[in-house]
């Protein structure tokens, strides 16, 4: 190949030294020793001394034939004869950069309609004569066609070999080429520009060559050097090779540091250094504080071994839990940081206060096990409960406004919880990105059902069964849309289904409610009289509904006959309901719970009065000076305190949930594989694959505890601050205790459900909860006041009077001013409707968005197929009229020889213009390539568009021993 | 191998940063188990690992393409799907977490082109339904089931009725899938 371009040259230059005046030719050569001495240049700013110096000896030696020479046409014609030897000598040196000077044959003709005014500059310079005729470089190049195939000239055939030779090769590099392109076009300027200030240029080149830079030259290699810069940043999304992305990126690193350099030596170089050094310092940050981050992630091994073996789902339920931890970890240091810690290291210490000792009666009992476990003794009266705050403004040396703070907290964790829901929601949402339409079922199905982190055998042949089930019911479903001969037994079949689940739901409310009542009759005895089963009938209650009602779900959803997915979403919802239903109607029986309570207090409160006037009446009669009577707060009567009996029976709940959890668990889990695994060699039927076998794990079940409990904790989180801690500590243990669990005895589930897109059904789910467990708490929180003597609050009449206390003592009083003005109905009626409206608004726009989205979703695609269509139209119409032009052409020449070489130089030709169209985007050449060129459609590739020219050559070379016989 | 010449220069590590999606401790991760595969070999480095050694990964041992994964990624020029370290880490960037829908669907897309061809024709559609209901004769479609397959995904994909798939349209079906990205991933 090296040798070919080299006889090209040699005649290239025999060529223009006889035929010095055709312009066609000589424009044609000029722009061969353009590209030529552009390869020298990209040599060059390989190494970049070697290049400053050929540069300031270039530039030397053309300052002194300047002065020589006095004709401008006899000064190019030897400055071509001496570019010729420099690409001469070039092309013995480097025969492989031969390939990249056709390249850039193309390229110099982009950059010429890029940068004309660097390329015209010189052209101008070297054929002042035919100036006019230049202008149009597409013209030039039709002409230089047609001489080609008029004349045959040997040095003429082997330039179009080295047109055909690297088509694939320089569609790839062209992108990089670009920027060196235009960096190389610098150079020349600035080696002209060199040139052109004569002697002066001998002194400065020791200086630097970029020293003598115009501002805008100066612009555009910035721009060059920006382009690398951007050009190393994508990189790594290129679908290239290691070995070809390795040098280039040095490559380019290089260059970009180099110019960089060189770019500094103008005005605020220093600025502009320091800049790039902060930058590349930035970069190496964040690329550190990236990987710190990555490695911070807890428990990324576990879940990624969970992941390759039971596929993407099973994964998604660590994920989520993982994600739960994180959201309670933020819960527990707003609770523990700025409520319990305080309140022990500031508030007044245990038995200062009736409040924060045991009663008298207790005391006998309050350290016992059973006791404690129930949160009563000592758990109750401790920090971990709301009846211990004590209702001081300030407390401590810092003036801790304790229940301001207790207040601030209670409402900061429900309104974190919700900043992150919805956050998270609406992040999985932009991600999910409109991937509901169904119009690409069956490819959907083909291309991306494979889970590629499976890598458990038994999981795979779980994936390949549940996808070979999946292709055969879309089929089905697609030869027959639908089979009505058992409809009406299907629909009384469901609706069967249905009123058994509501029977089911009704039975566990009223089983609830019914404990519930029980267990006050049973408080108002008095536990002590019954046994443990008592103490926790409504826990347990709850636990074991909330364990075999889901199974009894299963086993009713089979009579209903739906498709997977959908008996999924059924099954999910009619757990949700269950645990909503259990839930409230615990809350509702609370709710009585408190009314009897307060009844309770009242008496109490009444009591109290009586007993304080015996006190005093008792002791120190008639003297309201003396000092009061001590008596040991133990022995003060107190009221029962409602919060701190909401705060034990959630706490109470949450520990029995985590139990039982635990429990199932390990029998339902553990022992269930263990028996299986070893009673199987001494059993009558296989245990394996027969009916117990191991359990899957149920990813929904899971998430749906999971959010459940979470619901509890934002429920309950006010009247016990303790409830963040005890969750955090439930899903540390979880985390570990299911991971090994689902690593021990659990088998991949049969049904592989994707993990995507469930993601924000279940977001959706902790959202529903989240506002429905805040609802009760809330309600509690406006409507009944505080009990008198226990709690952050007492003795106020509603708890968010704590703000209206600290707005008039702890702040000037124009901002209680203030404050009251904006609180006025007149202001927050019309705020609140402007809310609505700016809601209303905004959902209307964006439901109009979509709709236009889908609407241009459509046109686009049908427009695509009209394209398709027509550029198929217009490719066979093309090869048609080129199989017309060769017949005609060949009745003019009649060797068949001749006649195959100018076939394949105007295929090759008609190629290039196809590239060359493709970038100037208006190119149009001939009436051969003018309908494939027109708007490329997006979706087309470049295969279509290519196809053409291959499929013409072929049919045209199968046509032409027939064409020349005929 | 093991020793001091298993270990990545500072400078390569930097530059495969900048290279690929992975993270520092994820190449150096990729770079073990890349040594430990060679060690058994005994290769100086730099030198590739044959397919079947490739294969006992436990990321890649019950993949349905895992064999067209290696030959996709390899640069061998015996075409016998041997992959040099680099090979390996294009694998694990592509299918990393962080790498972008345009480099997995271009991956997927060659991955599926049994033939190389640069087109997803019938045969390669028949072939990818054959990878995916694995080979075991009771999951495998018949014949009939196959042909309706086939017809139903051209239709739908195949925007330029031109018989086949190519990367664009690929690529186009692809990006409105919502799970690829999560499911098109190979962790260490």
């Amino acid at each position: 190949m090296p040798r070919h371009k080299l006889i090209a040259s040699e005649s290239d230059v025999s060529i223009e030294v006889d035929e010095g005046k055709d312009n066609e030719f000589s424009l044609y050569y000029v722009e061969v020793e353009e590209s030529s001495k552009k390869g020298k240049e990209k040599q060059t700013t390989r190494d970049g001394r070697r290049r400053r110096d050929k540069n300031g000896e270039v530039s030397r030696r053309r300052a002194s034939e300047r002065r020589t020479t006095e004709g401008g046409n006899k000064r190019a014609e030897k400055k071509h004869e001496r570019r010729q030897k420099t690409a001469r000598k070039e092309g013995e040196k480097h025969g492989k950069r031969q390939r990249r000077k056709n390249a850039d044959e193309e390229e110099a003709e982009e950059e010429s309609n890029k940068e004309k005014k660097n390329i015209k500059n010189e052209r101008t310079k070297t054929l002042k004569l035919e100036d006019e005729k230049e202008k149009d470089v597409k013209k030039k190049r039709k002409k230089r066609v047609k001489n080609e195939e008029d004349d045959g000239s040997s040095g003429k055939t082997k330039q179009k070999d080295c047109h055909a030779m690297p088509m694939k090769e320089k569609e790839k590099k062209k992108k990089r080429k670009k920027p060196e392109t235009t960096s190389e076009s610098e150079c020349k300027s600035e080696s002209e520009s060199e040139s052109d200030s004569d002697s002066e240029s001998k002194d400065n080149q020791a200086v630097g060559v970029l020293g003598s830079l115009t501002p805008e030259e100066l612009e555009k290699l910035k721009e060059a050097v920006e382009e690398r810069k951007k050009l190393i940043a994508t990189l790594k999304g290129k679908p290239w090779p290691m070995k070809k992305k390795l040098v280039i990126l040095r490559e380019s690193q290089e260059f970009v540091e180099k110019y960089e350099g060189a770019l500094g030596k103008g005005k605020g170089r220093k600025l502009y250094a320091y800049k790039v050094m902060m930058m590349k310092k930035w970069m190496k940050f964040q690329r550190d504080i990236e990987n710190f981050k990555t490695a911070c992630i807890p428990w990324e091994m576990k879940i990624k071994e969970i992941e390759s073996h039971f596929g993407s789902s099973v994964a998604s339920y660590f994920i989520f839990l993982r994600w739960m931890y994180g959201i309670n970890m933020i819960l527990f240091g707003l609770t523990f940081g700025l409520v319990m810690v305080p309140e022990a290291l500031m508030g007044k210490p245990y038995g200062s206060l009736p409040r924060k000792t045991v009663p008298r009666e207790e005391e006998a009992s309050a350290m016992n096990f059973a006791v404690l476990w129930d949160f009563g003794g000592y758990a109750r009266y401790s920090v971990l409960f709301y009846g211990y705050y004590n209702n001081q403004r300030a407390i401590g040396w810092l003036k801790f406004r304790m229940p301001l703070s207790y207040f601030l907290v209670g409402v900061g964790i429900v309104a974190y919880s919700y900043m992150v829901v919805i956050r998270t929601m609406a992040r999985n949402a932009n991600e999910e990105g409109g991937g509901d339409d169904t119009s690409f079922n069956f490819s959907w199905k083909t291309f991306t059902s494979w889970d590629y982190l499976i890598g458990n055998p038994e999981t795979a042949d779980n994936k390949f069964a549940s996808i070979t089930t999946s292709f055969k019911e879309a089929i089905v479903e697609e030869q027959e849309s639908r089979k009505d001969d058992n409809i009406h037994l299907t629909r009384f079949l469901r609706v069967l289904a249905n009123f058994l689940v509501l029977c089911c739901l009704a039975g566990s409310g009223y089983l609830i409610y019914f404990v519930v009542r029980r267990s006050q009759k049973f408080a108002l005895a008095g536990l002590e009289n019954y046994g443990w089963w008592e103490r926790n009938e409504v826990n347990m209650v709850m636990s074991l509904l909330g364990m075999f009602c889901p199974m009894l779900f299963d086993v009713i959803s089979t009579l209903e006959n739906y498709h997977p997915r959908i008996a999924l979403q059924w099954q999910l919802g009619r757990i949700f309901a269950l645990f909503l239903g259990n839930l409230y109607t615990f809350i509702i029986a609370l709710m009585d719970a408190i009314q009897l309570k307060r009844v309770e207090e009242d008496i109490v409160k009444k009591n109290m009065t009586i007993w304080q006037a015996n006190l005093y009446n008792g002791t120190v009669p008639d003297n309201s000076t003396a000092p009061p009577v001590t008596v040991h707060p133990a022995d003060v009567p107190r009221g029962p305190c409602w919060e701190t009996m909401v705060g034990q029976e959630f706490v109470r709940l949450i520990i029995s949930d985590t139990m039982t959890t635990y429990i199932t668990l390990l029998i339902g889990d553990f022992l269930r594989a263990v028996l299986v695994r070893f009673l199987n060699n001494c059993w009558c039927w296989d245990l394996e694959y027969g009916f117990p076998s191991y359990s899957e794990f149920d990813v929904s079940g899971n998430v749906l505890g999971l959010i459940f409990n979470q619901g509890m904790i934002w429920m309950g989180a006010f009247y016990a601050p303790c409830l963040p801690a005890l969750n955090l500590l439930r899903l540390h243990v979880s985390m570990y205790l299911q991971c090994w669990a689902v690593m021990c005895c659990n088998v991949p589930q049969e049904r592989v459900f994707k993990a995507s897109g469930s993601n924000n059904f279940y977001m959706a789910m902790l959202l529903v909860i989240l506002f429905l467990s805040t609802l009760p708490a809330i309600y509690t929180i406006v409507s009944i006041p505080p009990s008198f003597d226990c709690g952050p609050f007492s003795g106020k009449n509603r708890m968010f009077d704590v703000i209206q206390e600290t707005l008039e003592t702890d702040f000037p009083p124009w901002f209680g001013k203030v404050f009251s003005y904006a609180s006025n109905p007149g202001l927050v009626l019309p705020f609140l409707l402007l809310l609505v409206l700016a809601i209303y608004y905004l959902q209307s726009t964006s439901k109009t968005y979509k709709r236009v989205n889908m609407e241009l979703k459509k046109k686009l695609q049908t427009q695509n197929e009209e394209n398709k269509k027509k550029n198929k139209l217009a490719a066979l119409k093309a090869a048609n009229e080129l199989e017309q032009a060769k017949k005609a052409g060949e009745q003019r020449s009649n060797s068949a020889s001749d006649l195959g070489v100018n076939e394949e130089s105007s295929n090759i030709d008609e190629a290039g213009e196809h590239r060359q169209a493709g970038q100037n985007g208006h190119f149009i050449h001939s009436s051969q390539t003018q309908h494939t060129q027109n708007s490329e459609p997006s979706v087309s590739s470049n295969h279509t568009t290519t196809r053409p020219p291959p499929s013409r050559g072929h049919t045209s070379s199968g046509h032409l021993p027939g064409v020349s016989t005929c | 191998m093991g020793g001091t010449s298993s270990k990545l220069p500072k400078d390569l590590l930097s530059e495969y940063q900048e290279l690929t999606f992975l993270t520092k401790q994820e190449i150096l991760l990729a770079h073990k188990i890349f040594s430990e595969l060679q060690g058994r070999e005994n290769g100086p480095y730099g030198s590739r690992v044959s397919m079947e050694k490739v294969l006992t990964l436990p990321e890649l041992k019950s993949n349905p393409f895992r064999k067209r994964i290696c030959h996709v990624f390899s640069t061998s020029d015996m075409k016998d799907g041997s992959l040099s370290f680099e090979d390996f880490l294009d694998l694990l960037s592509a299918f990393s977490d962080s790498a972008t829908l345009e480099i997995k669907s271009h991956y997927a897309f060659r991955i599926f082109d049994f033939d190389d061809d640069g087109t997803l024709d019938g045969r390669d559609l028949e072939k990818l339904v054959n990878c995916l209901t694995g080979e075991t004769d009771d999951t495998r479609l018949t014949a009939e089931e196959m042909r309706q397959l086939i017809s139903n995904i051209l239709e739908e994909s195949d925007i330029d009725k031109d018989g086949t798939v190519n990367l664009s349209e690929f690529q186009h079906v692809i990006s409105r899938s919502p799970d690829f990205v999560s499911s098109f991933k190979i962790v260490l």
